[in-house]
């Protein structure tokens, strides 16, 4: 076995892989970037090396420097996570040269499965179902949209080198075709270094669905069941689960044993996933399709962990190291649910923008890395496990990837993990950045969601308008009505308690009109006891002021809140959604029948950056007219272009930036008349 | 009930109504509310006493003889925050638009003498269409007798205006002379000379909005603190406001209870200092997180926000909070800055509330605008008030603290009691760049940045002012809160006291 490995990644993958190599007895190796000189990572090795800026290009995807820190703190093997190096031929052959280790798959199985061509072809020759497509190079434009009208709209236009939704581009009509073509060659190009793009067709309802693979290099392959990763916000994925709701018995082992004999055909070891696309409308479960194997660990690797009770880490680690898998197919079993949510440093009230910055602060359920000790895939502490690679007080780059946090939880049965989900959401403090936690709570108690109805356009399909905010019932309102006429009690009372009073302490004013959105409750404190509306209300909680996350019973129901202060009342969040709850003392709350209710200024005139970032291009001058949904200009951030489009129609009438300015969010780069 | 009974209580129903029914809905529809109604949200129920309910003017020209409401348009008295006395005046604009007659201004007179006399704060609801016309010059009497007393008041009881409407004229000296004016958006506004004036005298067209609203004295002229959405929200937050004030300048800040520890642990902190010189952080962070359960009541937020100035407790204990702002204009001390730092510094001192200081500051801004709009006057103000102080002072420098705004920003020299640094600090004439091209003229490139580090090695950080007791300790940001608090119990009984004098000659 190694004595000591080297983590050619960042974040919590990196966290991740340190976390079992300490568990088996090897020494760490951190490398790092200007950018992530304080992160946890780098405090969690046992050594680190600064290998260069804060851009990756610059530093995590530089071969040379990463085998120069294995040289110079004598790491014998890489591991490289996912994404950067971790499917790069280049990388491992380089690691061969210099008798380092590659904790992962074999050169030629890399090369094979990491071109979405050739991958295809050898799919095909292995005898599995892939995609119609078009399979080989595009000249131009006109060629793509030839091919495109072949294979019929909509189809599908992908960088090659491509993976994690970067470099992927839907088309539905010949423009979409003109119009993004280029740019997923350019993405393609400024991502992965590879601007071949093949096109293939758009199957409608699909569900997405992976096997897990596992395999020595003495030629046994196993399959870890699936995973299904349907729930995908423009091909990103935000919610993992496994196994899948939609898998049976009989499909499960049909789709592994392919999936194994594919692995065999390229000669496959260590860790590895298939993803398949499934129709979701044939219930027989025979209609999965190729996509495309990754040959490196996945993201949500972890609910395959937490059913199957493997260290997956460990055993690439093992395999790298030669040694036999000490397990069988028939030891692969599924022990219960497991779900996983990517918290991403993104706004979803503000259509996803990414969100970069400082965690003012940050707080998940149980802290990261913590778990039961118990040898069942690290299933965290009761079931709720949070793979972070953040800390309160740190930062999300605007470098990389705008990921804060993975929370996954475990359960007997797909509802309980859910409802775990849910409990571990409301708890998870985030402040400083937007972020999708409302989002991912919203989900997991959406009807559809718990139905197991998934496909992949099941955010597109149930967020047509963008996200507001999971709708609640009256009845949770009403809790939350109770929470905030107690909060104001105990703020009221403890104001009550200032020295220098003219009689005796007063009794606090117990009484409140307590408002959210239409609904108006009446609370009263009654020696203790909470009145909502003349009834009496069974609420059970401790407040002191100051505090930021209020844990309360209604009834028998666990309900958390996070709450923050506002002039007139609390900013209230829970179950995945934020309610802003006016309070009023009783006596004068009729006089706010009186105020005027102000209506916000109409922004829709303005273009307005919606995150810091760079505008590489600007499409219009003053005085150019604009149709509604016109591209106006492209905000570089996260290394993602953003689209602004005119939100209506009209005339351009100034222009207050131009290409190159580096723009603050909120800043407005251009009035319409 | 005898019939004297039944007098009062006509006589209360009638003083109660102030203009009438129809007033009063003409006052609703704009979104205001009456005089009462105001006074009932800003005190605490059921403790408002008042004064003078049955006073009316005594003006008999331009057929005023007939014309007699109780009150006079303004309803006076005292009552209680949180149970703390307070004394208060609520002008009626349902009666003659709230205008200042002789015996409305005698009203609010006083209520200020009864203030000044047992020391108690007085807040003041303004909303009046000005000087009562038919009285003349009484009613300019009025106002001055009012001035005269807000000045006497001054630094000895927290006084405390509220624009709920109009205030334009004579009237806008009163609140401009009490120690913080807050207004409601979109329905109050102060100015000199009204629009009309204006576009006769100057030509200049422009709106009451504009000329004068709660934005614009927010904004731009910093005239008022704080701008508030509505009449309930304002009156609520003056009532959060006011537990922070002491009662007078001998009792001392007021004293709550509060859960948060004061060796509450921040490692939050420790990163808070961008590891790039360039790059700007919010201070808003550094003080919430040091201030009782995060809650920071910001005065005049939008105005001048390169300093940041406002109260927090710390151990349930008032505190006044100054700080450079690195988010906006890098923190640099302006005119505009330097002014609103100092009046409320001095705020401060009159009324014994200790000043805790957070310093990253790049020096004070260049420019002709500056220099010909006397930065020279005004940012001596800034450092007349910190050297004056006498309450105690704590100042944490957080990362620059460069030439003379070093000196300003309540350094040792000026009587800090504690001046505490974080690793991170930097106490520099100027910053190494600058400094390099003066003491080494002429070189090139390559040695220029050769001295440039070697400056900054020797400067950019806090262990030079340390060596010479400029800077008491450097502490770890994560523990800056107990730090404050812990100086604060040792600071208790601080006494210090400035030469006798008349008063002082501050650069005005």
């Amino acid at each position: 076995m190694f004595k000591k490995i080297l983590i050619a990644n960042r974040g919590e993958i990196a966290c991740r892989i340190i976390k079992t190599a300490r568990r088996m007895g090897i020494a760490t190796v951190a490398v790092y970037s200007d950018a992530d000189a304080r992160a946890p990572f780098v405090q969690m090795a046992d050594e680190a090396v600064h290998i260069g800026p804060s851009p990756a290009a610059q530093s995590y995807l530089i071969a040379d420097k990463i085998i120069a820190a294995c040289k110079a703190t004598g790491a014998e093997a890489v591991h490289p996570g996912y994404g950067f190096l971790s499917e790069r031929t280049s990388f491992a052959e380089a690691l061969a040269k210099e008798n380092i280790a590659f904790i992962g798959p074999p050169v030629n199985a890399i090369a094979a499965m990491g071109d979405k061509i050739e991958s295809k072809k050898l799919a095909m020759k292995a005898g599995v179902n892939v995609v119609p497509g078009f399979v080989g190079e595009i000249d131009n434009t006109e060629h793509a949209v030839r091919i495109s009208e072949e294979i019929g709209y909509p189809v599908m236009m992908k960088a090659s080198a491509g993976g994690g939704g970067k470099g992927m581009r839907l088309a539905y009509n010949e423009q979409d075709v003109r119009e993004g073509f280029e740019a997923t060659k350019r993405e393609g190009l400024n991502s992965f270094g590879d601007d071949r793009v093949f096109i293939e067709k758009f199957i409608l309802n699909p569900r997405h669905i992976e096997i897990q693979i596992l395999g020595d290099q003495h030629g046994n392959i196993l399959y870890l069941n699936e995973r299904e990763c349907s729930i995908q916000r423009r091909h990103q994925k935000v919610v993992e689960e496994a196994p899948s709701p939609f898998v049976t018995p009989k499909m499960r082992k049909a789709m592994g044993e392919q999936c194994v004999a594919l692995s065999r055909a390229v000669g496959y070891y260590s860790a590895g996933t298939v993803e398949l696309i499934v129709s979701g409308a044939d219930p027989s479960g025979e209609s999965f399709y190729f996509l495309e194997m990754n040959t490196r660990l996945q993201v949500e690797h972890p609910v395959t962990e937490c059913i199957t009770g493997i260290d997956l880490v460990e055993q690439m680690i093992r395999v790298a190291a030669g040694e036999k898998l000490a397990m069988t197919q028939d030891d692969i079993k599924i022990d219960g649910w497991s779900i996983e949510n990517r918290v991403y440093a993104e706004d979803p009230y503000r259509g996803f923008l990414p969100s970069t910055g400082r965690l003012t602060r940050y707080r998940p359920p149980v802290a990261g890395w913590t778990e039961d000790e118990d040898a069942n895939g690290r299933r965290g502490v009761e079931g709720v496990r949070v793979d972070d690679g953040v800390y309160d007080g740190g930062e999300v780059s605007m470098f990389y990837d705008p990921m804060i946090a993975k929370l996954i939880t475990w359960g007997k049965t797909r509802d309980e993990a859910a409802d775990l989900q849910i409990a571990a959401l409301d708890r998870f403090e985030i402040e400083g950045l937007g972020h999708n936690i409302d989002f991912v709570s919203a989900i997991m108690q959406h009807p559809r969601f718990r139905s197991g109805e998934l496909t992949t356009g099941f955010i597109a399909e149930e967020y047509p308008d963008g996200f507001h905010g999971a709708a609640s019932t009256p009845d949770l309102v009403k809790s939350l009505a109770a929470i905030a006429g107690f909060v104001a009690t105990a703020e009221a009372d403890r104001a009550r308690h200032v020295d220098g009073q003219l009689g005796d302490t007063l009794e606090p004013p117990a009484r409140w009109q307590v408002k959210i959105a239409d609904a108006v409750h009446d609370i009263e404190m009654v020696d203790g006891d909470m009145h909502v509306d003349g009834e009496h209300f069974d609420l059970s909680m401790e407040y002191d002021p100051g505090d930021r996350l209020i844990e309360a019973e209604v009834g028998d129901e666990e309900l958390a809140v996070k709450i923050a202060k506002m002039r007139t009342g609390f900013k209230l969040t829970t179950r995945g959604a934020t309610h802003i709850a006016r309070v009023l003392p009783g006596h004068i709350a009729h006089l706010a029948d009186h105020m005027i209710e102000k209506i916000a200024p109409d922004l829709s005139r303005f273009l307005i950056c919606p995150m810091p970032g760079l505008l590489t291009t600007l499409h219009v001058n003053a005085g150019d007219a604009v149709e509604a949904g016109q591209p106006l200009a492209v905000v570089e951030a996260m290394k993602m272009e953003n689209i602004l489009r005119a939100e209506k129609s009209g005339t351009v009438k100034i222009v207050n930036a131009k290409a190159g300015d580096s723009l603050a969010v909120d800043a407005v780069i251009l009035e319409m008349e | 009930m005898s019939a004297n009974i039944a007098e009062l209580e006509l006589r209360r129903a009638a003083s109660k109504l102030g203009g009438g029914q129809k007033r009063i809905d003409a006052q609703h529809a704009k979104g205001r509310l009456t005089a009462r109604e105001r006074l009932d949200i800003l005190l605490d129920e059921g403790s408002f006493e008042e004064l003078d309910a049955y006073v009316t003017h005594n003006c008999t020209d331009f057929g005023m003889a007939e014309q007699k409401i109780p009150g006079d348009g303004v309803v006076t008295g005292s009552g209680t925050i949180n149970g703390r006395l307070v004394y208060v005046y609520s002008q009626d604009f349902t009666v003659f638009g709230g205008s200042l007659s002789e015996a409305h201004a005698m009203k609010i007179c006083k209520v200020l003498d009864n203030a000044m006399k047992v020391g108690a704060p007085v807040i003041g609801l303004n909303d009046s269409g000005g000087a009562r016309i038919q009285e003349g010059v009484a009613s300019l009497g009025g106002y001055a007798e009012v001035f005269q007393r807000n000045t006497l008041a001054s630094g000895v009881i927290p006084q405390i205006s509220l624009i709920m409407g109009p205030c334009a004229g004579g009237a806008v000296y009163s609140p401009a002379i009490t120690d913080f004016i807050f207004m409601v958006k979109d329905s109050s506004y102060m100015f000199v000379t009204g629009p009309d004036v204006v576009k006769t005298v100057t030509n200049e067209v422009v709106t009451q909005e504009e000329l004068g609203g709660a934005v614009s004295h927010t904004t731009k002229s910093g005239v008022a603190d704080n701008a508030f959405e509505n009449d309930i929200e304002a009156l609520l937050s003056v009532r959060d406001f006011f537990d922070y004030l002491p009662e007078n300048n001998r009792t001392g800040v007021p004293e709550r209870p509060t859960e948060d520890a004061w060796d509450r642990i921040e490692p939050s902190l420790d990163t808070l200092i961008p590891p790039s010189a360039n790059q700007p952080y919010d201070m808003h962070e550094l003080i919430r997180k040091t201030v009782d359960e995060g809650d920071f009541f910001e005065v005049q937020p939008t105005h001048a926000a390169n300093v940041i100035i406002g109260f927090g407790r710390i151990e349930g204990r008032t505190v006044g909070i100054v700080a450079n702002q690195p988010m906006v204009l890098a923190g640099v001390l302006d005119i505009n800055s330097s002014k609103k730092a100092a009046r409320f510094v001095r705020f401060c001192d009159a009324f014994d509330i200790p000043i805790i200081t957070f310093v990253d500051v790049p020096g004070f801004l260049p420019g002709t605008a500056q220099e010909y709009g006397g930065i020279i006057k005004h940012g001596a103000k800034l450092l007349f008030a910190y050297a004056e102080a006498t309450v105690p002072k704590i100042t944490i420098i957080t990362r620059k603290a460069y030439g003379g705004a070093y000196d300003v920003m309540a350094s040792k020299h000026l009587r800090g009691d504690l001046n505490y640094a974080w690793p991170t600090a930097e106490i520099a004439v100027m910053g190494a760049k600058g400094a390099v091209e003066i003491i080494f003229r002429g070189l090139s490139a390559e040695e220029q940045a050769v001295k440039t580090a070697e400056y900054e090695d020797r400067f950019a950080n806090p262990f030079v002012a340390a060596s010479k007791g400029f800077i008491d300790e450097v502490i770890y940001p994560h523990s800056t809160r107990k730090r404050i608090a812990l100086g604060l119990r040792k600071l208790r009984n601080k006494a210090l006291e400035n030469p006798w004098k008349k008063h002082d000659n501050i650069p005005l």
